[in-house]
């Protein structure tokens, strides 16, 4: 099949943002690629409102753990009290990121900063962090959100003295004499210069660089000088007494750095297969333009071979990309949020709650028999009444609040017109090609005939409808 | 297209329609590897965090006591199992199975560097990693992976569930997770994703994938239904959810289906408050579920056949905390009951509550040496190439 004009933008489009939206994706045929990348860098140019979701006992915890603390030094309060306010406080913080996630999904859905909301689904997964304290996430969520698109020295340094960071790889325990390597460790495999590009004794020194990064009650970070350890340390051969940002600094010194965030990038935006020799090229200039991320991301999405049929319809959406690209496409509302949650629960990727610090690992991890037949259904689910009679497992960590699927999980005012209007020129002999192209960035197209007996004929829109919803339950729909 | 649209092949005894892939998708279909009265494995997973100190008391031991003014069981109160052990009261059926030699008990099970978070310590023990190694397949995955290599059914896994755990995720290959075959079945099988893989023709790389995955789920699900109505299990099974669970698995192993494992969970234990009325209730549903299945297996002699398994991502602390409960812990004790155990009782001391980490239990086996001894002596797999490295094999089986 030929790389049409249609096929390059959406190709764009699903990389770059959450795929075509209903109100636009008649537009796709004529505009050129290098104006539509230049479109989505000026939507995306503006500073990002801050989504705030914390209620005031959690928000800087100054209602909550200072209360507890000063009660308890006054020595106020009993065991049980603490335990019983501990408890509503964790359930309050879940509930929280839940809003928080639900927040951010719309984001995702409905803002025009598409390559933002993008690229910090990109960054929520490099920097994963899994804590409970809704206003930790919230905040690291506004730190990437922000940084998403600006210098990765920036963002790697902002990230790194997050609370939420802090908390997660324990720094906050890391003192003078009493080191914790976690943080260490973990920014030089997983943030920086990825595994097998230093030692352990690299690891131990900068672990002692970062002694006194921690946060204060209010939930800020601090830099607890009676914790920091002033000896001298030794990192890459280079001697001195370092602190947390002089680490961070010899880091981004390094062109593992920027080939590490470069591969890893190009996974995500363009094939999970690497072509070494593509990289370099990229990340070199990366590196020379001192980590500009927008720089790189011109380099990619401007370059011809972005554009080539072998990287395009190759990538299996992840369950974030899946819904929202789905909820582009066809305008509606769900009846009930926690349906939205309860989706990403199914298919394995929920919001704030990625595994562990390495990530979502992504690509064929996302599908087992189970999910990809109930990422078959979903189209049927959030567009009709059917029932889903499907449980997500008990997770001691993430309470969603509701069990099982006792609410609706269907969506509601559903904008079909906005859909129909899409096709309007398409005579109907061609429709099931065209809605194809709209849906389907593989290379193969589906037979009309074989469609017939599970679509319903009667009227044009009728035609249109059951045809959309049974290509979306396609293996193809899965691939972007 | 390359297919003729209407070649349903039949398939098992009961004739359903199993899809045939088209021939580029499709490996070296094989007969189902494993014959009748051959061996499976039960694990039943205790979510949520277990408390093994309550579970396996060590009666006679004035630290545990000591630590657990409110949450101790006493000593009249357990079912006597040594000296200085005594069972959780509302285990009554695993002392039974204890008396007659059916039943053999792990203490301080663990690994290096705990981790105490539900979701770390779960992925530990279901990947089978070390604590700080990430490892996005399972154990039971990979052995399906070397298992069903070519196969067209991965149905040597079965976890009951509508989702599929990490554990029996492999690179390749990955379980099958059902609460309901039948229910699996008429979700599965849908004439139009028969039409789909029909019509389907030779594309990208991932495209193929998606559609093996697809074939293969619809195959499975058709055939775990199949199996899963020949043979009735027995009628004494409680209406719990663990105990319907366990009474399909009874009608699976029953059947000749192919499957090696089943996989069943069972929770949540994460007793932070008010312990003892919890854990009794979830014990009362473990006893009185494994009475039904052992009596069931030992009925239609099957019972030698069987290994069951049981683990908890992680013990509890040694001293109860303020609200009558425990917080999380380390090591800890694992089930393993089988009509063909070759030790029994206790496999190794109980846990040394003198000698702590920060107030919890050093873990003396890991559970790794107890992955590789099934994998190599139960399900004669490569225990090595499955978890990555070499562990001693203990001898219970």
């Amino acid at each position: 099949m030929p790389v049409t004009n249609r096929l390059k933008n959406q190709h764009l489009l699903w990389r770059a943002a959450f795929g075509p939206m209903a109100e636009n994706a008649a537009a796709l045929d004529t505009i050129k690629p290098a104006d539509l990348w230049q479109l989505l860098l000026e939507t995306s140019s503006s500073k990002p409102e801050k989504l705030e979701v914390a209620d005031n006992l959690i928000a800087g915890l100054s209602n909550g753990v200072k209360d507890l603390v000063a009660l308890d030094k006054a020595g106020k309060m009993d065991e049980e009290t603490k335990k019983e306010r501990q408890q509503k406080m964790r359930q309050q913080s879940k509930d929280d990121i839940r809003n928080l996630n639900i927040l951010w999904l719309d984001e995702m859905i409905n803002s025009e900063a598409q390559l933002r909301e993008k690229l910090s689904l990109f960054w929520h997964g490099h920097f994963s962090c899994r804590v409970i304290n809704s206003y930790f996430q919230q905040e690291l969520l506004h730190i990437i959100r922000t940084h998403a698109l600006g210098n990765f020295g920036d963002l790697l340094k902002a990230v790194s003295k997050s609370p939420a960071m802090i908390q997660f790889l324990n720094n906050q325990q890391n003192k003078k004499k009493k080191p914790n390597e976690n943080f260490a460790r973990e920014v030089m495999e997983l943030f920086t210069l990825g595994r097998g590009h230093y030692s352990e004794t690299d690891i131990k020194e900068a672990a002692r660089a970062f002694t006194g990064w921690g946060f204060n009650l209010d939930g800020k970070f601090e830099n607890r000088a009676y914790f920091h350890d002033e000896e001298a340390k030794t990192i890459f051969g280079q001697t001195g007494n370092f602190n947390g940002d002089d680490v961070l600094n010899i880091l981004l010194k390094e062109k593992q750095t920027a080939k590490h965030i470069t591969s890893k990038l190009y996974s995500f935006l363009v094939n999970e297969k690497p072509d070494e020799s593509k990289i370099d090229w990229l990340s070199s200039r990366f590196f020379k333009s001192n980590y500009d991320i927008k720089y790189l991301l011109s380099d990619i999405f401007m370059s011809d071979w972005f554009y080539e049929q072998k990287n395009i319809g190759n990538h299996i959406k992840s369950p974030i990309e899946l819904l929202v690209g789905l909820r582009r496409l066809i305008p509606l509302k769900m009846e009930n949020d926690n349906a939205q949650l309860l989706f990403q629960k199914l298919l394995g990727q929920i919001l704030f709650y990625p595994p562990n610090v390495a990530g979502w690992p992504g690509g064929r991890n996302w599908i087992d028999s189970s999910t990809l037949m109930l990422r078959l259904r979903i189209p049927a689910f959030i567009t009709s009444s059917e029932k889903l009679n499907i449980r997500a497992k008990s997770d001691d960590d993430v309470n969603m609040g509701q069990t099982d699927a006792a609410y609706r999980t269907g969506g509601i005012g559903i904008d079909w017109p906005a859909v129909y209007k899409l096709f309007d020129s398409i005579p109907r002999e061609d429709l099931v090609k065209a809605i194809a192209d709209v849906l389907w960035q593989t290379g193969n197209r589906p037979e009309a005939k074989m469609l017939a007996a599970f679509v319903n004929e009667q009227s044009r829109e009728d035609y249109i409808r059951t045809t959309i919803l049974r290509l979306m339950a396609t293996p193809e729909y899965q691939l972007c | 297209m390359l297919i003729n649209r209407k070649t349903f092949i039949q398939t098992g005894t009961l004739a359903s329609a199993s899809v045939m892939l088209p021939g580029f998708l499709q490996a070296l279909s094989r007969k189902p590897s494993v014959p009748p009265g051959n061996k499976v494995l039960v694990i039943v997973q205790f979510n949520g965090g277990n408390d093994g100190l309550n579970t396996i008391i060590p009666v006679t031991n004035d630290i545990y006591y000591r630590e657990r003014p409110r949450l101790a069981i006493d000593k009249t109160k357990t079912l006597t199992l040594t000296d200085d052990a005594g069972l959780h009261p509302a285990l009554v059926a695993c002392k039974a199975l204890y008396d007659e030699g059916n039943l053999a008990m792990l203490n301080t099970v663990g690994y290096p560097n705990p981790d105490r978070s539900h979701f770390r310590s779960m992925d530990i023990w279901q990947s089978g990693s070390q604590s700080n190694e990430y490892i996005y397949t399972g154990w039971l995955g990979r052995y399906l992976d070397e298992q069903c290599s070519g196969c067209d059914k991965p149905t040597q896994i079965i976890e009951m569930d509508d989702m599929l755990s990490l554990a029996m995720k492999g690179k390749n290959y990955s379980g099958i997770a059902t609460t309901d075959p039948k229910r699996l079945y008429n979700s599965s099988n849908d004439p139009y994703y028969k039409q789909l893989i029909a019509g389907y023709q030779h594309g990208e790389e991932t495209a193929d994938y998606l559609y093996k995955t697809m074939g293969d789920a619809i195959n499975s699900a058709s055939y775990i239904h199949d199996k899963s109505q020949l043979q009735a299990a027995g009628k004494n099974y409680p209406a719990t959810e663990l105990g319907k669970n366990l009474r399909t698995i009874a009608s699976l192993i029953l059947s000749d289906i192919n499957t090696k494992v089943y996989y069943v969970s069972l929770g949540s234990f994460d007793t932070h408050i008010n312990q003892e009325a919890q854990q009794k209730r979830l014990f009362m549903q473990f006893n009185d579920a494994i009475k039904a299945f052992t009596d069931d297996m030992k009925a239609q002699h099957r019972f030698e056949d069987v290994l069951l398994m049981t683990f908890s991502e992680f013990g509890r602390r040694v001293g109860q905390n303020a609200s009558n409960g425990t917080d999380h812990g380390t090591a800890n004790n694992m089930f393993l009951i089988s009509g063909a155990l070759k030790q029994k009782g206790f496999l190794n001391p109980l846990p040394d509550l003198a000698d702590l980490i920060d107030g919890d239990l050093k873990y003396t086996v890991d559970f790794k040496s107890v992955y590789a001894t099934v994998l190599a002596n139960w399900l004669g797999a490569d225990d090595q190439k499955i978890i990555g490295k070499s562990y001693s094999k203990l001898k219970f089986i």
